[in-house]
Protein backbone atom coordinates (compact mmCIF):
# COMPACT_ATOMS: atom_id res chain seq x y z
CA UNK A 1 0.00 0.00 0.00
CA UNK A 2 1.56 3.27 -1.14
CA UNK A 3 1.25 6.31 1.06
CA UNK A 4 2.45 9.79 0.29
CA UNK A 5 4.60 11.32 3.02
CA UNK A 6 3.64 15.00 3.21
CA UNK A 7 6.92 16.46 4.47
CA UNK A 8 9.41 13.96 3.08
CA UNK A 9 7.57 14.56 -0.20
CA UNK A 10 7.76 11.05 -1.54
CA UNK A 11 5.53 8.00 -1.71
CA UNK A 12 6.51 5.02 0.43
CA UNK A 13 5.17 1.56 1.06
CA UNK A 14 3.39 1.61 4.42
CA UNK A 15 4.26 -2.00 5.19
CA UNK A 16 7.94 -1.45 4.47
CA UNK A 17 8.11 1.46 6.91
CA UNK A 18 6.02 -0.44 9.45
CA UNK A 19 8.36 -3.43 9.15
CA UNK A 20 11.39 -1.18 9.54
CA UNK A 21 9.86 0.34 12.64
CA UNK A 22 9.13 -3.12 14.05
CA UNK A 23 12.63 -4.42 13.25
CA UNK A 24 14.33 -1.44 14.88
CA UNK A 25 11.85 -1.68 17.76
CA UNK A 26 12.78 -5.34 18.22
CA UNK A 27 16.48 -4.49 18.39
CA UNK A 28 15.87 -1.55 20.69
CA UNK A 29 13.71 -3.62 23.03
CA UNK A 30 16.35 -6.36 23.07
CA UNK A 31 19.19 -4.04 23.99
CA UNK A 32 17.19 -1.49 25.97
CA UNK A 33 18.11 1.40 23.67
CA UNK A 34 16.07 3.92 21.67
CA UNK A 35 17.20 2.67 18.29
CA UNK A 36 17.56 6.08 16.68
CA UNK A 37 21.03 5.25 15.40
CA UNK A 38 19.49 2.43 13.35
CA UNK A 39 16.23 4.13 12.37
CA UNK A 40 17.73 7.34 10.96
CA UNK A 41 20.22 5.51 8.68
CA UNK A 42 17.51 3.10 7.47
CA UNK A 43 15.28 6.03 6.50
CA UNK A 44 18.19 7.69 4.71
CA UNK A 45 18.89 4.46 2.84
CA UNK A 46 15.28 4.24 1.54
CA UNK A 47 15.58 7.72 0.07
CA UNK A 48 14.28 10.09 2.73
CA UNK A 49 16.55 13.12 3.02
CA UNK A 50 18.81 13.04 6.11
CA UNK A 51 17.26 16.27 7.37
CA UNK A 52 13.69 14.91 7.39
CA UNK A 53 14.88 11.54 8.75
CA UNK A 54 16.65 13.15 11.71
CA UNK A 55 13.71 15.42 12.56
CA UNK A 56 11.04 12.72 12.25
CA UNK A 57 12.94 10.04 14.14
CA UNK A 58 13.12 12.39 17.13
CA UNK A 59 9.37 12.02 17.70
CA UNK A 60 9.56 8.27 17.13
CA UNK A 61 12.21 7.95 19.85
CA UNK A 62 10.11 10.13 22.15
CA UNK A 63 7.24 7.62 21.82
CA UNK A 64 9.34 4.54 22.52
CA UNK A 65 11.23 6.14 25.41
CA UNK A 66 7.95 7.32 26.96
CA UNK A 67 6.53 3.80 27.04
CA UNK A 68 9.84 2.60 28.51
CA UNK A 69 10.02 5.42 31.04
CA UNK A 70 6.49 4.65 32.25
CA UNK A 71 7.46 1.06 32.95
CA UNK A 72 10.61 2.12 34.82
CA UNK A 73 8.65 4.73 36.76
CA UNK A 74 6.28 2.07 38.05
CA UNK A 75 9.27 0.02 39.18
CA UNK A 76 10.71 3.13 40.90
CA UNK A 77 13.82 2.74 38.74
CA UNK A 78 14.10 6.45 37.86
CA UNK A 79 16.13 8.93 39.89
CA UNK A 80 14.12 12.20 39.60
CA UNK A 81 16.92 14.39 40.98
CA UNK A 82 19.55 12.98 38.64
CA UNK A 83 17.12 13.21 35.72
CA UNK A 84 16.41 16.90 36.40
CA UNK A 85 20.12 17.81 36.53
CA UNK A 86 20.74 15.85 33.31
CA UNK A 87 17.79 17.64 31.71
CA UNK A 88 19.23 21.10 32.46
CA UNK A 89 22.13 20.16 30.22
CA UNK A 90 20.01 18.13 27.80
CA UNK A 91 17.61 20.94 26.93
CA UNK A 92 20.51 23.39 26.39
CA UNK A 93 22.33 20.87 24.24
CA UNK A 94 19.23 20.18 22.12
CA UNK A 95 18.66 23.88 21.47
CA UNK A 96 22.31 24.26 20.44
CA UNK A 97 22.03 21.16 18.28
CA UNK A 98 18.94 22.32 16.38
CA UNK A 99 20.56 25.73 15.84
CA UNK A 100 23.71 24.10 14.44
CA UNK A 101 21.50 21.83 12.29
CA UNK A 102 19.80 24.88 10.72
CA UNK A 103 23.13 26.60 10.06
CA UNK A 104 24.68 23.52 8.46
CA UNK A 105 21.61 23.02 6.29
CA UNK A 106 21.92 26.55 4.93
CA UNK A 107 25.58 25.90 4.12
CA UNK A 108 24.75 22.65 2.32
CA UNK A 109 26.95 20.64 4.64
CA UNK A 110 24.26 19.03 6.79
CA UNK A 111 24.24 15.65 5.06
CA UNK A 112 28.02 15.48 5.28
CA UNK A 113 28.02 16.38 8.97
CA UNK A 114 25.33 13.80 9.73
CA UNK A 115 27.33 11.12 7.89
CA UNK A 116 30.62 12.15 9.51
CA UNK A 117 29.12 12.20 13.01
CA UNK A 118 27.72 8.74 12.41
CA UNK A 119 31.09 7.42 11.26
CA UNK A 120 33.05 8.91 14.15
CA UNK A 121 30.55 8.21 16.91
CA UNK A 122 29.37 4.77 15.85
CA UNK A 123 32.78 3.31 14.99
CA UNK A 124 34.23 4.58 18.29
CA UNK A 125 31.35 3.49 20.51
CA UNK A 126 30.90 0.27 18.53
CA UNK A 127 34.53 -0.83 18.82
CA UNK A 128 34.68 0.13 22.51
CA UNK A 129 31.54 -1.84 23.24
CA UNK A 130 32.66 -4.77 21.14
CA UNK A 131 36.07 -5.02 22.76
CA UNK A 132 34.59 -4.55 26.23
CA UNK A 133 32.04 -7.28 25.54
CA UNK A 134 34.80 -9.54 24.27
CA UNK A 135 36.90 -8.95 27.39
CA UNK A 136 33.92 -9.59 29.66
CA UNK A 137 33.18 -12.79 27.79
CA UNK A 138 36.79 -13.97 28.20
CA UNK A 139 36.69 -13.13 31.91
CA UNK A 140 33.57 -15.21 32.50
CA UNK A 141 35.13 -18.07 30.51
CA UNK A 142 38.17 -17.95 32.80
CA UNK A 143 35.89 -17.50 35.80
CA UNK A 144 37.65 -14.36 36.96
CA UNK A 145 35.87 -11.66 38.96
CA UNK A 146 35.37 -8.28 37.28
CA UNK A 147 37.78 -5.59 38.50
CA UNK A 148 36.49 -3.57 41.42
CA UNK A 149 35.29 -0.10 40.55
CA UNK A 150 37.30 2.75 41.92
CA UNK A 151 36.55 6.43 42.16
CA UNK A 152 38.00 8.59 39.39
CA UNK A 153 38.86 12.27 38.92
CA UNK A 154 35.23 13.10 38.22
CA UNK A 155 34.42 12.50 41.85
CA UNK A 156 36.85 15.20 42.89
CA UNK A 157 34.90 18.00 41.19
CA UNK A 158 33.10 20.66 43.24
CA UNK A 159 29.34 21.46 43.47
CA UNK A 160 28.51 18.05 44.80
CA UNK A 161 24.93 16.95 45.22
CA UNK A 162 23.31 13.92 46.80
CA UNK A 163 21.15 11.80 44.48
CA UNK A 164 19.07 9.81 46.94
CA UNK A 165 17.50 7.15 44.81
CA UNK A 166 20.76 6.30 43.04
CA UNK A 167 22.61 6.51 46.37
CA UNK A 168 25.46 8.53 44.89
CA UNK A 169 27.17 11.77 45.90
CA UNK A 170 28.30 13.50 42.75
CA UNK A 171 29.29 16.87 41.31
CA UNK A 172 26.59 18.37 39.03
CA UNK A 173 29.21 19.63 36.53
CA UNK A 174 29.88 16.33 34.72
CA UNK A 175 26.16 15.49 34.81
CA UNK A 176 25.18 18.76 33.11
CA UNK A 177 28.00 18.38 30.56
CA UNK A 178 26.87 14.86 29.71
CA UNK A 179 23.34 16.21 29.25
CA UNK A 180 24.54 18.94 26.89
CA UNK A 181 26.60 16.54 24.80
CA UNK A 182 23.80 13.98 24.47
CA UNK A 183 21.21 16.66 23.68
CA UNK A 184 23.48 18.23 21.06
CA UNK A 185 24.39 15.09 19.15
CA UNK A 186 20.83 13.80 19.51
CA UNK A 187 19.38 16.85 17.76
CA UNK A 188 21.93 16.71 14.93
CA UNK A 189 22.02 12.95 14.39
CA UNK A 190 18.44 11.97 15.16
CA UNK A 191 19.35 9.61 17.96
CA UNK A 192 18.22 9.40 21.54
CA UNK A 193 21.77 8.75 22.62
CA UNK A 194 20.88 5.98 25.07
CA UNK A 195 23.62 3.73 23.74
CA UNK A 196 26.25 6.34 24.66
CA UNK A 197 24.54 7.75 27.73
CA UNK A 198 24.14 4.45 29.56
CA UNK A 199 27.84 3.46 29.34
CA UNK A 200 28.89 7.01 30.34
CA UNK A 201 26.59 6.97 33.34
CA UNK A 202 27.77 3.55 34.44
CA UNK A 203 31.51 3.87 33.86
CA UNK A 204 32.13 7.59 34.34
CA UNK A 205 29.45 8.76 36.75
CA UNK A 206 29.15 5.43 38.58
CA UNK A 207 25.36 5.50 38.57
CA UNK A 208 24.05 2.14 39.82
CA UNK A 209 22.53 -0.16 37.20
CA UNK A 210 19.19 -0.14 39.02
CA UNK A 211 18.40 3.45 38.03
CA UNK A 212 20.61 4.01 35.00
CA UNK A 213 18.30 2.90 32.17
CA UNK A 214 15.15 4.49 33.56
CA UNK A 215 16.90 7.79 34.20
CA UNK A 216 18.54 7.85 30.79
CA UNK A 217 15.13 7.22 29.25
CA UNK A 218 13.75 10.34 30.92
CA UNK A 219 16.57 12.38 29.40
CA UNK A 220 15.95 10.81 25.98
CA UNK A 221 12.22 11.45 26.25
CA UNK A 222 12.49 15.12 27.13
CA UNK A 223 15.35 15.98 24.75
CA UNK A 224 13.60 14.20 21.86
CA UNK A 225 10.26 15.92 22.58
CA UNK A 226 12.09 19.22 22.70
CA UNK A 227 13.99 18.38 19.49
CA UNK A 228 10.70 17.50 17.75
CA UNK A 229 9.27 20.87 18.76
CA UNK A 230 12.33 22.82 17.66
CA UNK A 231 12.68 20.98 14.34
CA UNK A 232 8.97 21.58 13.68
CA UNK A 233 9.17 25.28 14.49
CA UNK A 234 12.48 26.19 12.84
CA UNK A 235 12.94 23.82 9.90
CA UNK A 236 9.41 22.43 9.27
CA UNK A 237 10.96 19.02 8.69
CA UNK A 238 9.03 16.72 11.03
CA UNK A 239 6.95 14.27 9.02
CA UNK A 240 4.15 13.33 11.41
CA UNK A 241 2.75 10.63 9.11
CA UNK A 242 6.13 8.93 8.82
CA UNK A 243 6.67 9.30 12.56
CA UNK A 244 3.31 7.73 13.38
CA UNK A 245 3.97 4.64 11.25
CA UNK A 246 7.42 4.28 12.82
CA UNK A 247 6.04 4.67 16.33
CA UNK A 248 3.37 2.01 15.88
CA UNK A 249 5.89 -0.43 14.39
CA UNK A 250 8.54 0.52 16.92
CA UNK A 251 6.60 0.14 20.16
CA UNK A 252 5.19 -3.23 19.03
CA UNK A 253 8.56 -4.57 17.96
CA UNK A 254 10.14 -3.39 21.21
CA UNK A 255 7.89 -5.66 23.29
CA UNK A 256 9.00 -8.78 21.44
CA UNK A 257 12.59 -7.60 21.44
CA UNK A 258 12.54 -7.16 25.21
CA UNK A 259 11.36 -10.74 25.64
CA UNK A 260 14.05 -12.06 23.30
CA UNK A 261 16.69 -9.99 25.08
CA UNK A 262 15.99 -11.65 28.41
CA UNK A 263 17.17 -15.00 27.04
CA UNK A 264 20.61 -13.69 26.03
CA UNK A 265 23.43 -13.10 28.51
CA UNK A 266 24.58 -9.55 29.21
CA UNK A 267 28.09 -9.90 27.75
CA UNK A 268 26.83 -11.48 24.55
CA UNK A 269 24.21 -8.76 24.29
CA UNK A 270 26.88 -6.06 24.54
CA UNK A 271 29.04 -7.88 22.00
CA UNK A 272 26.16 -8.04 19.54
CA UNK A 273 25.17 -4.43 20.11
CA UNK A 274 28.78 -3.32 19.64
CA UNK A 275 28.95 -5.23 16.36
CA UNK A 276 25.67 -3.70 15.18
CA UNK A 277 26.72 -0.14 16.00
CA UNK A 278 30.11 -0.71 14.38
CA UNK A 279 28.57 -2.00 11.15
CA UNK A 280 26.25 1.00 10.81
CA UNK A 281 29.27 3.28 11.29
CA UNK A 282 31.28 1.38 8.67
CA UNK A 283 28.34 1.55 6.25
CA UNK A 284 28.38 5.36 6.54
CA UNK A 285 32.16 5.45 6.12
CA UNK A 286 31.91 3.48 2.87
CA UNK A 287 29.25 5.88 1.58
CA UNK A 288 31.59 8.81 2.19
CA UNK A 289 34.65 7.25 0.59
CA UNK A 290 33.26 5.71 -2.58
CA UNK A 291 32.48 8.02 -5.44
CA UNK A 292 28.78 8.97 -5.37
CA UNK A 293 26.66 7.92 -8.35
CA UNK A 294 25.87 11.56 -8.92
CA UNK A 295 28.15 14.41 -7.96
CA UNK A 296 25.35 16.95 -8.22
CA UNK A 297 22.38 17.52 -5.93
CA UNK A 298 19.49 19.97 -6.06
CA UNK A 299 17.75 21.59 -3.16
CA UNK A 300 14.64 23.64 -3.56
CA UNK A 301 14.67 26.85 -1.59
CA UNK A 302 10.90 27.15 -1.66
CA UNK A 303 8.42 28.57 -4.12
CA UNK A 304 8.96 32.27 -4.56
CA UNK A 305 6.48 34.91 -5.47
CA UNK B 1 -9.69 62.55 -34.31
CA UNK B 2 -11.59 60.74 -37.03
CA UNK B 3 -8.36 60.18 -38.92
CA UNK B 4 -6.68 58.68 -35.88
CA UNK B 5 -9.58 56.33 -35.35
CA UNK B 6 -9.47 55.24 -38.95
CA UNK B 7 -5.73 54.67 -38.73
CA UNK B 8 -6.21 52.52 -35.64
CA UNK B 9 -8.91 50.54 -37.35
CA UNK B 10 -6.69 50.01 -40.35
CA UNK B 11 -3.81 48.81 -38.20
CA UNK B 12 -6.14 46.42 -36.38
CA UNK B 13 -7.47 45.05 -39.64
CA UNK B 14 -4.02 44.63 -41.08
CA UNK B 15 -2.83 43.02 -37.87
CA UNK B 16 -5.72 40.60 -38.03
CA UNK B 17 -4.95 39.88 -41.63
CA UNK B 18 -1.32 39.14 -40.91
CA UNK B 19 -2.40 36.62 -38.31
CA UNK B 20 -3.98 34.17 -40.70
CA UNK B 21 -4.25 31.27 -38.27
CA UNK B 22 -5.85 31.05 -34.90
CA UNK B 23 -5.16 28.41 -32.24
CA UNK B 24 -7.96 27.04 -30.14
CA UNK B 25 -6.85 24.85 -27.27
CA UNK B 26 -8.21 23.26 -24.15
CA UNK B 27 -6.82 20.99 -21.45
CA UNK B 28 -8.82 18.00 -20.29
CA UNK B 29 -8.84 19.26 -16.73
CA UNK B 30 -8.18 22.79 -15.48
CA UNK B 31 -7.95 21.77 -11.86
CA UNK B 32 -6.03 18.63 -11.00
CA UNK B 33 -6.52 17.41 -7.46
CA UNK B 34 -3.77 15.32 -5.98
CA UNK B 35 -4.98 12.88 -3.35
CA UNK B 36 -2.76 10.92 -0.92
CA UNK B 37 -2.72 7.84 -3.14
CA UNK B 38 -2.03 9.87 -6.29
CA UNK B 39 0.65 8.13 -8.32
CA UNK B 40 0.83 10.44 -11.29
CA UNK B 41 -1.58 11.09 -14.12
CA UNK B 42 -1.71 12.52 -17.58
CA UNK B 43 -3.55 15.60 -18.69
CA UNK B 44 -4.57 15.89 -22.32
CA UNK B 45 -4.26 19.08 -24.31
CA UNK B 46 -6.52 19.31 -27.35
CA UNK B 47 -6.49 21.96 -29.97
CA UNK B 48 -7.13 22.92 -33.53
CA UNK B 49 -5.64 25.35 -36.03
CA UNK B 50 -8.33 27.62 -37.43
CA UNK B 51 -7.59 29.03 -40.85
CA UNK B 52 -9.29 31.96 -42.46
CA UNK B 53 -9.54 33.40 -45.94
CA UNK B 54 -6.18 35.13 -45.71
CA UNK B 55 -4.27 31.94 -44.98
CA UNK B 56 -1.85 31.24 -47.82
CA UNK B 57 -3.16 28.29 -49.81
CA UNK B 58 0.19 26.51 -49.87
CA UNK B 59 0.36 26.42 -46.07
CA UNK B 60 -0.71 22.91 -45.18
CA UNK B 61 1.96 21.47 -42.87
CA UNK B 62 2.14 22.90 -39.39
CA UNK B 63 4.48 22.29 -36.52
CA UNK B 64 3.59 22.71 -32.90
CA UNK B 65 5.64 23.29 -29.78
CA UNK B 66 3.94 23.07 -26.40
CA UNK B 67 5.68 24.42 -23.29
CA UNK B 68 4.30 23.61 -19.84
CA UNK B 69 5.79 25.53 -16.91
CA UNK B 70 5.03 24.84 -13.28
CA UNK B 71 5.26 27.36 -10.43
CA UNK B 72 8.64 29.05 -10.19
CA UNK B 73 11.07 28.51 -7.33
CA UNK B 74 14.67 29.19 -6.35
CA UNK B 75 16.91 26.15 -6.32
CA UNK B 76 20.51 25.38 -5.45
CA UNK B 77 22.64 22.87 -7.31
CA UNK B 78 25.67 21.59 -5.45
CA UNK B 79 28.66 19.67 -6.69
CA UNK B 80 30.61 17.14 -4.67
CA UNK B 81 34.36 16.89 -4.85
CA UNK B 82 36.83 14.57 -3.25
CA UNK B 83 38.58 16.30 -0.37
CA UNK B 84 40.65 14.53 2.27
CA UNK B 85 39.53 11.21 0.82
CA UNK B 86 35.79 11.82 1.24
CA UNK B 87 33.17 13.37 -0.99
CA UNK B 88 32.07 16.83 0.10
CA UNK B 89 29.78 19.49 -1.38
CA UNK B 90 32.18 22.18 -2.50
CA UNK B 91 30.82 24.37 -5.28
CA UNK B 92 27.22 25.52 -5.68
CA UNK B 93 25.07 27.60 -8.00
CA UNK B 94 21.76 29.22 -7.29
CA UNK B 95 19.05 29.06 -9.92
CA UNK B 96 16.58 31.90 -9.59
CA UNK B 97 12.87 31.62 -10.22
CA UNK B 98 13.19 28.59 -12.42
CA UNK B 99 10.11 26.48 -13.24
CA UNK B 100 9.62 23.60 -10.81
CA UNK B 101 8.03 21.64 -13.64
CA UNK B 102 8.99 22.09 -17.26
CA UNK B 103 7.84 20.12 -20.26
CA UNK B 104 8.50 20.80 -23.93
CA UNK B 105 6.54 18.85 -26.50
CA UNK B 106 6.55 18.96 -30.27
CA UNK B 107 5.31 16.95 -33.21
CA UNK B 108 8.84 16.45 -34.59
CA UNK B 109 12.44 17.20 -33.68
CA UNK B 110 12.99 20.79 -32.57
CA UNK B 111 15.87 21.38 -34.97
CA UNK B 112 13.68 20.32 -37.91
CA UNK B 113 10.82 22.61 -36.89
CA UNK B 114 12.80 25.81 -36.86
CA UNK B 115 16.26 27.34 -37.15
CA UNK B 116 18.63 27.38 -34.15
CA UNK B 117 18.30 31.14 -34.07
CA UNK B 118 14.48 31.09 -33.75
CA UNK B 119 14.66 28.18 -31.31
CA UNK B 120 16.91 30.22 -29.06
CA UNK B 121 14.72 33.28 -29.25
CA UNK B 122 11.49 31.34 -28.68
CA UNK B 123 13.10 29.15 -25.98
CA UNK B 124 12.38 25.91 -27.82
CA UNK B 125 14.03 22.86 -26.25
CA UNK B 126 15.50 22.34 -22.78
CA UNK B 127 18.83 23.75 -23.98
CA UNK B 128 17.20 27.03 -24.92
CA UNK B 129 14.90 27.62 -21.97
CA UNK B 130 16.05 30.51 -19.85
CA UNK B 131 17.35 29.31 -16.49
CA UNK B 132 18.69 32.31 -14.64
CA UNK B 133 21.65 31.65 -12.37
CA UNK B 134 23.37 33.84 -9.88
CA UNK B 135 26.97 33.84 -11.03
CA UNK B 136 29.15 35.78 -8.59
CA UNK B 137 26.64 38.55 -7.98
CA UNK B 138 25.49 38.68 -11.58
CA UNK B 139 22.24 37.28 -12.93
CA UNK B 140 22.51 35.43 -16.20
CA UNK B 141 21.87 32.22 -18.01
CA UNK B 142 24.96 30.40 -19.14
CA UNK B 143 25.92 28.26 -22.11
CA UNK B 144 23.82 25.09 -22.44
CA UNK B 145 26.77 22.77 -21.79
CA UNK B 146 27.63 24.42 -18.47
CA UNK B 147 28.22 21.65 -15.91
CA UNK B 148 25.76 23.00 -13.34
CA UNK B 149 23.06 23.78 -15.88
CA UNK B 150 23.21 20.37 -17.53
CA UNK B 151 23.37 18.60 -14.15
CA UNK B 152 20.35 20.59 -13.02
CA UNK B 153 18.35 19.60 -16.09
CA UNK B 154 19.51 15.98 -15.86
CA UNK B 155 18.46 15.65 -12.20
CA UNK B 156 15.09 17.29 -12.79
CA UNK B 157 14.55 15.01 -15.79
CA UNK B 158 15.36 11.94 -13.69
CA UNK B 159 12.58 12.90 -11.31
CA UNK B 160 10.18 13.34 -14.22
CA UNK B 161 9.84 17.05 -13.52
CA UNK B 162 11.64 18.28 -16.61
CA UNK B 163 10.96 16.62 -19.91
CA UNK B 164 11.42 17.11 -23.59
CA UNK B 165 9.59 14.97 -26.12
CA UNK B 166 9.70 15.77 -29.81
CA UNK B 167 7.05 13.22 -30.69
CA UNK B 168 4.44 13.89 -28.01
CA UNK B 169 2.24 16.12 -30.15
CA UNK B 170 0.17 14.22 -32.66
CA UNK B 171 -1.85 15.73 -35.46
CA UNK B 172 -5.12 13.80 -35.72
CA UNK B 173 -6.03 15.71 -38.86
CA UNK B 174 -3.80 18.34 -40.53
CA UNK B 175 -5.33 20.93 -38.20
CA UNK B 176 -6.47 18.98 -35.15
CA UNK B 177 -3.85 18.03 -32.58
CA UNK B 178 -3.48 16.54 -29.13
CA UNK B 179 -0.70 15.98 -26.63
CA UNK B 180 -0.46 14.33 -23.23
CA UNK B 181 1.04 16.19 -20.27
CA UNK B 182 2.39 13.61 -17.81
CA UNK B 183 2.30 14.73 -14.19
CA UNK B 184 4.42 12.55 -11.87
CA UNK B 185 3.50 11.69 -8.27
CA UNK B 186 5.77 14.35 -6.79
CA UNK B 187 4.38 17.12 -9.00
CA UNK B 188 4.63 20.56 -7.35
CA UNK B 189 1.35 22.31 -6.56
CA UNK B 190 0.44 25.64 -8.08
CA UNK B 191 -0.50 27.22 -11.37
CA UNK B 192 0.87 25.74 -14.58
CA UNK B 193 1.20 27.85 -17.68
CA UNK B 194 0.86 26.21 -21.06
CA UNK B 195 2.16 28.00 -24.11
CA UNK B 196 1.36 26.65 -27.56
CA UNK B 197 3.39 27.91 -30.50
CA UNK B 198 2.46 27.23 -34.10
CA UNK B 199 5.18 27.10 -36.73
CA UNK B 200 4.97 26.88 -40.48
CA UNK B 201 7.99 26.57 -42.74
CA UNK B 202 10.30 27.28 -39.81
CA UNK B 203 8.65 30.55 -38.81
CA UNK B 204 6.45 31.29 -35.83
CA UNK B 205 2.91 31.84 -37.09
CA UNK B 206 0.95 32.35 -33.93
CA UNK B 207 0.82 31.37 -30.30
CA UNK B 208 -1.69 31.06 -27.52
CA UNK B 209 -1.72 30.35 -23.82
CA UNK B 210 -3.78 28.40 -21.37
CA UNK B 211 -3.28 27.28 -17.80
CA UNK B 212 -4.25 24.66 -15.30
CA UNK B 213 -3.90 24.36 -11.59
CA UNK B 214 -2.67 21.53 -9.41
CA UNK B 215 -4.05 21.38 -5.90
CA UNK B 216 -3.38 18.81 -3.27
CA UNK B 217 -6.31 17.78 -1.13
CA UNK B 218 -6.83 15.44 1.75
CA UNK B 219 -5.09 14.72 4.99
CA UNK B 220 -1.53 14.78 3.72
CA UNK B 221 -1.89 18.26 2.25
CA UNK B 222 -3.46 19.43 5.47
CA UNK B 223 -0.43 18.07 7.32
CA UNK B 224 2.04 19.74 4.94
CA UNK B 225 0.29 23.11 5.14
CA UNK B 226 0.03 23.00 8.91
CA UNK B 227 3.71 22.07 9.22
CA UNK B 228 4.71 25.11 7.20
CA UNK B 229 2.27 27.64 8.57
CA UNK B 230 1.74 26.62 12.19
CA UNK B 231 5.04 25.04 13.14
CA UNK B 232 4.42 25.39 16.86
CA UNK B 233 0.99 23.75 16.88
CA UNK B 234 2.25 21.08 14.50
CA UNK B 235 5.19 20.34 16.81
CA UNK B 236 2.92 20.20 19.86
CA UNK B 237 0.50 17.81 18.14
CA UNK B 238 3.36 15.57 16.98
CA UNK B 239 4.82 15.54 20.48
CA UNK B 240 1.41 14.74 21.96
CA UNK B 241 0.99 11.97 19.41
CA UNK B 242 4.34 10.49 20.44
CA UNK B 243 3.33 10.54 24.09
CA UNK B 244 -0.06 8.98 23.32
CA UNK B 245 1.50 6.17 21.30
CA UNK B 246 4.07 5.49 24.00
CA UNK B 247 1.43 5.53 26.72
CA UNK B 248 -0.92 3.25 24.79
CA UNK B 249 1.91 0.80 24.17
CA UNK B 250 2.72 0.64 27.87
CA UNK B 251 -0.99 -0.06 28.61
CA UNK B 252 -1.47 -2.65 25.87
CA UNK B 253 1.71 -4.56 26.62
CA UNK B 254 1.60 -4.19 30.39
CA UNK B 255 2.77 -7.42 31.94
CA UNK B 256 1.97 -6.88 35.59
Amino acid sequence: MQLYLPIADLPVNVFLVLAMGAAVGFVSGMFGIGGGFLMTPLLIFIGITPAVAVASVASHIAASSFSGALTYWRRRAIDPALASVLLCGGVTGTALGVWTFTQLRALGQLDLMIALSYVVLLTTVGSLMFSEGLRALMRTRRGAVPPRRTHNWIHGLPLKMRFKRSKIYLSVIPVVIVGIVIGFIGAIMGIGGGFILVPIMIYLLRVPTSTVIGTSMVLTLVTMLFATMLHAVTNHLVDAVLALILMVGGVTGAQFGARAGQRIRGEQLRLLLGLLILSVGVRFAIELVIEPADLFTIRELGVSG
Amino acid sequence: MMRALLATLLVLLLGGAARAERLIVSVSNHRVTVTPNYSGEELVLFGSVEKDATTPADRTAYDLVVTVMGPRADMVTRRKERKFGIWINTDSRQFLEVPSYLALFANRAFDVITSPETARRQQIGLNNVLLTQRVSGDYADVVPNDAFRSAFIRLRTQRGLYREDASAVTFLTPTLFRTGIPLPAEVPIGTYEVEIKLFANGALVTKTETAFEIVKVGFEQFVATTARQNGLIYGLVTAAMALMTGWMASIVFRKD
